[in-house]
């Protein structure tokens, strides 16, 4: 790909800091227990976590880090979808609901979901802001309060407009849109000298996407802070009032098991990072005051549905910076708790993600997966968690402790798949799509674009037969002031624990309504700088 | 496998609990194990996970069902079929071998129900052993779940698609033929 066509040695920031002697230990190694003490111990190294381990670590406190996924990085980064999702993603990319009615895509790795996200930066949408105020009584997270920490976070992680063109399956968007009249704009990305690869999703080899791996992480590994790998957080050991230890269990080398090997951490400060799914399950495993049963409660997922096309020129959607252009105008149709808005965008289009996503099998699924070059797929995310009848999920434990989540494709939500379907098949046809297929069990390849909206129309839109997936989970941990509607403070502090904060997605009142990893990062510096602020003192 | 495989294994001798599936009604019995499936930190919470990633009878409902779910996919050849057809049998076992122990067992049990005859007969209407199941059998055992209302089987629907497809498309072997030219070279 290089001008000279010599090999290219990439620097891999990981394996040189590990050289120079960082504090990593696997922990699926270790041949004995093991104890650990720090200032902070933050469980969960993705946005929140990241971002949180780097404010702390500056701070001048000593940090561990606590991962459940392995260490991994750009040398090991192969683009290739058999290696990405077995050793990068929760449950090799698998993970579901408890009624396997969505599939779930959540990073497991150091730098968890920046890791593999596809670099989508959005800042939290006023109008989410505002129902936060509104309907949550939560202060201190305008727009203009967060501001100055979104600043931050765009500067430190290199957030700025893509200035290369879209790949075709990102313009085939525009253009349907334009030629509609329905508004669309660029995404920004956190990447720095992107060789526009089209590989976000299984680890940047080039180390150009901004993720926490190779930011925050390893700037906080030089600041002396500790990263333990492959040991999943088992619960918090309070006394008193206060946390004193943090029990961990070590992962086997594969990540798929606990084994017997335990690690304790003793802290001043503990910060739960795991994630909307992870955090809940944390606390719940816990013993911490519950009083009103709102931990897990509130969970998002932005529930998706998919779109796919077939265009008469190449499309080669597996190339290409994978998301660079967005559609809005569904979101702002209407009022915020009206009928669900959604947010249109364009996936990466790669065999293995197509083929599990295309309805079906036998000779009809051949028949589209061998036009994979010619295919085109858009996708609508639903924006949860605003109106009555979109009240989230639950996450709760299963009887080995790991966590499962209850989630309810609502009629609610169900009207919004339908005109999504409608309003991407209307846009991929406008684009010049000869065949559109609305991801369905009912869905087959339409000619026109009368014919697939009466056939969308006509769906029996049920759980199952419609597929659904999500990348961002969301909530579970929520921020508010009152006990009884949320668990941490406008501090991200728990509302009975004095040294527990939350710094993850986990937080938001609401689904975001914007891919979230700009938003966790926005808050998770401003949470963080304030835990600074407090151990300081 | 699992001793509820191994105790209700169509062609072994009438245990109690094969007479009991029997005197049960296969159709009450098929949905009511299927059922367990999707709870299984209810049931089998206390059950270890299996060794390989995919049992005997694993193995020989995926090679049955492959053919039907790549089918035009699947080269037309019949000793290249066959051994395509193998090759993906094992990735799907290795697959499951790297996800988590509660969903291990859930396939497992899957996998055990989906090998009992009387399922099998409820399901497909075909009395055959897998081993000697047509590609037709297959898809209209395939489709029965597809198009169920029950959310179980449905779900064992998409666990199968899941699981064979992502073995069959991760394959670098299997991306001339749909058009994919792999990940660019760096160098």
């Amino acid at each position: 790909m290089n001008a000279t066509g010599t090999a290219t040695r990439f620097a891999d920031p990981i394996r040189e800091g590990l050289a120079a002697g960082w504090s990593v230990v696997d922990a699926s190694r270790l041949d004995r227990d093991a104890a650990l003490e720090a200032d902070v111990a933050i469980v969960g190294t993705g946005a929140g976590g990241g971002i949180a381990a780097e404010v702390l670590a500056d701070a001048g406190l000593r940090v561990v880090m606590v991962e459940e996924g392995p260490l991994r990085s750009s040398t090991d980064f192969r683009m290739r979808e058999a290696d990405a999702y077995r050793d990068l993603y929760q449950e090799s990319a698998a993970r579901k609901t408890a009624d396997k009615a969505i599939n779930i895509l959540q990073g497991r790795c150091v730098g968890g979901g920046t890791t593999v996200n596809w670099t989508s930066s959005f800042r939290t949408p006023p109008s989410t802001l505002a129902r936060w105020a509104s309907a949550h009584a939560l202060a201190g997270f305008g727009v203009d309060d967060l501001a100055p920490w979104f600043d931050r976070v765009e500067a430190r992680l290199g957030i700025a407009p893509w200035t290369l063109p879209p790949n075709a399956n990102n313009a085939a968007l525009g253009d349907g849109a334009a030629r509609l009249g329905i508004r669309w704009d660029a995404i920004r990305r956190n990447v720095k000298g992107c060789w526009n690869l089209g590989y976000c999703g299984m680890g940047c080899p080039t180390n150009a996407k901004q993720s926490m791996l190779v930011t925050t992480i390893p700037h906080a590994l030089a600041r002396g802070a500790s990263l333990l790998t492959r040991a999943r957080a088992l619960r918090f050991l309070p006394k008193g009032d206060r946390i004193e230890t943090l029990e961990c269990v070590a992962m086997n080398e594969a990540g798929t098991a606990p084994t017997a090997r335990r690690i304790v951490v003793r802290a001043r400060m503990f910060v739960s990072a795991a994630g909307a799914i992870g955090s809940p399950a944390l606390l719940l495993r816990s013993p911490l005051p519950d009083p009103y049963a709102t931990v897990g409660l509130r969970t998002f997922l932005h529930p998706t549905v998919v779109s796919a096309a077939l265009m008469p020129g190449l499309v080669e959607g597996y190339a290409g910076a994978p998301q660079t252009i967005y559609s809005d105008h569904f979101m702002d149709a209407a009022p915020i708790t009206g009928p669900i808005g959604f947010k249109l965008e364009a996936p990466p289009i790669h065999p293995v993600l197509a083929a599990i996503t295309l309805p079906g099998h036998g000779t009809r699924h051949a028949a589209w997966m061998r036009r994979l070059p010619h295919m085109q797929v858009l996708i609508a995310l639903m924006r949860d968690g605003f109106h009555d009848e979109s009240p989230g999920g639950r996450v709760r434990l299963a009887g080995d402790g790991t966590p499962i989540l209850d989630y309810s494709l609502t009629p609610y939500v169900f009207e919004g798949v339908r005109r999504a379907m409608t309003a991407m098949a209307e846009i991929q046809f406008a684009a010049g799509a000869t065949a559109v297929m609305p991801v369905h069990d009912e869905g087959d390849g339409y000619a026109s674009f009368a014919t697939a909206r009466a056939a969308i129309a006509a769906f029996d839109l049920r759980p199952r037969a419609t597929t659904v997936v999500s990348a961002h989970v969301m909530g579970g941990c929520a921020l508010g002031p009152d006990s009884r509607s949320s668990v941490v403070d406008a501090a991200g502090r728990h509302h009975h624990v004095e040294n527990l904060h939350v710094v993850d997605g986990s937080l938001f009142p609401t689904s975001i309504g914007a891919n979230p990893q700009l938003s966790i990062y926005a808050i998770a510096a401003k949470l963080a700088s304030g835990i600074a602020g407090r151990l300081r003192t | 496998m699992n001793s509820a495989s191994t105790a209700t294994r169509p062609s072994g001798p009438a245990s109690p609990s094969r007479r009991r599936i029997i005197f049960t009604g296969a159709a009450g019995f098929a949905a009511l194990a299927i059922a367990r499936w999707l709870q299984p930190e209810a049931v089998w919470s206390a059950s270890p996970a299996a060794a390989p990633g995919l049992s005997a009878d694993g193995a020989e409902v995926m090679r049955a069902l492959v053919p039907a779910l790549l089918d035009g996919a699947l080269p037309a050849d019949r000793d290249e079929r066959r051994a395509a057809t193998g090759e993906t049998v094992d990735a799907v076992a290795a697959a499951i071998e790297g996800l988590p122990p509660s969903t291990r067992r859930e396939l497992d049990t899957l996998f055990a129900l989906l090998a009992l005859a009387p399922v099998r007969l409820l399901i497909a209407g075909v009395d055959a052993r897998w081993r000697d199941a047509t590609v037709d059998d297959a898809n209209g055992f395939l489709e029965r779940l597809r198009e169920s209302r029950l959310a179980q089987k449905r779900a064992a629907y998409d666990a199968l698609h899941q699981l064979t497809f992502a073995a069959w498309y991760a394959n670098p072997r299997r991306w001339p033929a749909i058009g994919y030219p792999g990940p660019p070279a760096l160098g």
